[in-house]
């Protein structure tokens, strides 16, 4: 069964279409890249997978509640790590973990447990009693990762989750994702970039708000590499 | 349903936190009611006699009759600064993460209120004790009495500019506020003079002062203050807070600014 589903998908801002006719499904355990170039719709797309907006068209089922009619249990099962960062810089990883945790309703029994393990997974378990203000950027993607995962959501949606980070920390963010999808979550990715895509994974191209491809990247690409193949379907708008 | 108390506790939590942290903030919402109270107030008590009007039941000095009105201004400040911070959160994304939380929309807006409220009360205490060390006291049940009127004052503040932010789009326009919003209200109100003297100069201006909802405020506080309810101001207040409510529930949508940017 499908964790992530969308359905005739269409969204405009006034007489500007943003998204028209989108579908897709992904299942359980797999790693889904959503590539387009700047403008294709990708934002769009993110804000109506998270609520931020409300499509007149089409449906958003994540892990069998469709967004519109049960947004509340949808959204429990939503993991985001949005593109801009939404933490307060003021207070401790301990703190935003918290009032994070308090936003999904999560029992304060054992959260601080779960706070801990969550961030040992990504390394960060020595830091939870630091400012944020003083992480670097990679620190803070990956907190703000850690703190997505808190409440055991089936779905993880990351918004170009790499950008401003240098060269290491992109690798190890696009790494564990991986290893998340490969242990079973369901994991959509949005990126412009397209070495942050693997063969294996699955990807979807997004284009003047149409979806272009939805398959295996190696199938897609056929012999070429996927940069030189993205720049030939988008006219090198990326 | 807990969960919706825990949701409560930790945004109202958070506005507490970041107070803690601006303490320049919290310095300049004391410092310029004080200004008014002890430099503006001491040079206008010469110039402006006070009948006795209710509630007070004697003679007042100036600084005495303005202290409701500057209590309220701390309360305006604070709702306007808070509606900016409503305009920043959304243009930093942390109202993106806010409203990813699975609980409704309305009660998370309420509870950044009603936190930003709270907040503005402790302030408005803070300015009522620099004041008594001046001497300008009230009747000691008046502090107490006082609490409902400053929350719901603050709340229809808070309610206003969360309006507010819905129509700003962006962090620059807020200087406008200031000019469009925050002057009128405070001036054309019975914060800094009683209504019949401003009749005196103009029955017109009289007329918009007694609309003025932050007149309400100013008066329910004042009353309050003396151990009276003015019912005529409890209604309006409730009224406008309900009022502005509504209207902030309905207009407040995040993706306005995404709509601008990309219309």
């Amino acid at each position: 069964m499908a964790e992530l589903e969308v359905r005739d998908l269409g969204f405009r801002y006034g007489d500007k279409i943003a998204l028209e006719d989108v579908s897709f499904a992904r299942p359980a355990g797999s790693f889904c890249a959503l590539l387009g170039p700047n403008g294709a719709g990708k934002s769009t797309l993110v804000s109506l997978l998270t609520r931020l907006l409300v499509a007149p068209d089409g449906h958003i089922i994540l892990a069998g509640h469709d967004l519109e009619h049960a947004p509340r249990r949808a959204l429990a099962n939503l993991g985001v790590v949005f593109q801009q960062p939404t933490l307060d810089l003021n207070l401790t990883v301990r703190q935003n973990m918290r009032y994070f945790a308090a936003l999904h309703g999560l029992p304060r029994k054992g959260l601080d447990a779960a706070i801990d393990a969550a961030l040992d997974r990504l390394n960060m378990a020595e830091r939870a009693a630091e400012r944020v203000a003083t992480l670097n950027g990679g620190h803070r993607r990956r907190m703000e990762l850690a703190r997505a995962l808190l409440h055991e959501p089936r779905v993880l949606l990351l918004d170009e989750p790499t950008v401003g980070l240098d060269a290491a920390s992109r690798a190890a963010i696009v790494a564990h994702v991986h290893d998340l999808a490969d242990e079973g979550l369901c994991v959509l990715w949005t990126t412009h970039l397209t070495d942050e895509v693997r063969d294996t994974d699955h990807l979807l191209v997004l284009h003047q708000g149409r979806l272009l491809a939805d398959g295996v990247t190696r199938d897609i690409c056929g012999d070429q590499k996927l940069s030189d193949w993205f720049l030939s379907q988008t006219g090198g708008g990326a | 349903m807990t969960g919706y108390w825990g949701v409560a506790r930790a945004i109202m939590g958070r506005e507490f936190l970041r107070f803690v942290h601006q303490r320049e903030r919290f310095l300049a919402a004391l410092v310029r009611p004080l200004i008014w109270l002890l430099v503006f107030a001491a040079g206008f008590r010469a110039a402006l006699g006070m009948s006795i009007i209710p509630p007070y039941d004697t003679y007042i000095t100036y600084e005495t009759y303005i202290v409701p009105g500057l209590c309220s201004m701390v309360l305006l400040f604070n709702g306007m600064q808070s509606s900016l911070s409503l305009v920043y959160d959304r243009e930093m994304g942390s109202m993106r993460l806010l409203l990813t939380s699975p609980y409704p929309r309305w009660w998370l807006l309420f509870c950044r209120l009603l936190g930003a409220t709270l907040i503005s009360v402790l302030q408005v205490y803070a300015f009522l004790a620099i004041a008594a060390l001046f001497d300008i006291t009230m009747p000691l049940w008046g502090y107490i009495a006082v609490l409902p009127g400053l929350v719901l004052g603050g709340l229809m503040l808070g309610a206003l500019g969360l309006v507010l932010s819905s129509f700003i789009t962006q962090l620059e326009n807020f200087a406008g506020v200031m000019n469009f919003v925050i002057f009128p209200m405070f001036f054309l109100s019975s914060a800094l003079y009683p209504l019949w003297k401003m009749a005196e100069s103009s029955a017109l201006l009289r007329d918009i002062c007694a609309f003025n909802p932050f007149t309400h405020v100013v008066e329910l506080i004042r009353f309050l203050l003396y151990l009276q309810i003015n019912w005529s101001a409890l209604a309006w207040v409730l009224g406008t807070t309900a009022l502005f409510a509504a209207v902030a529930i309905r207009a407040y949508d995040p993706s306005r600014a995404l709509m601008r940017r990309k219309g």
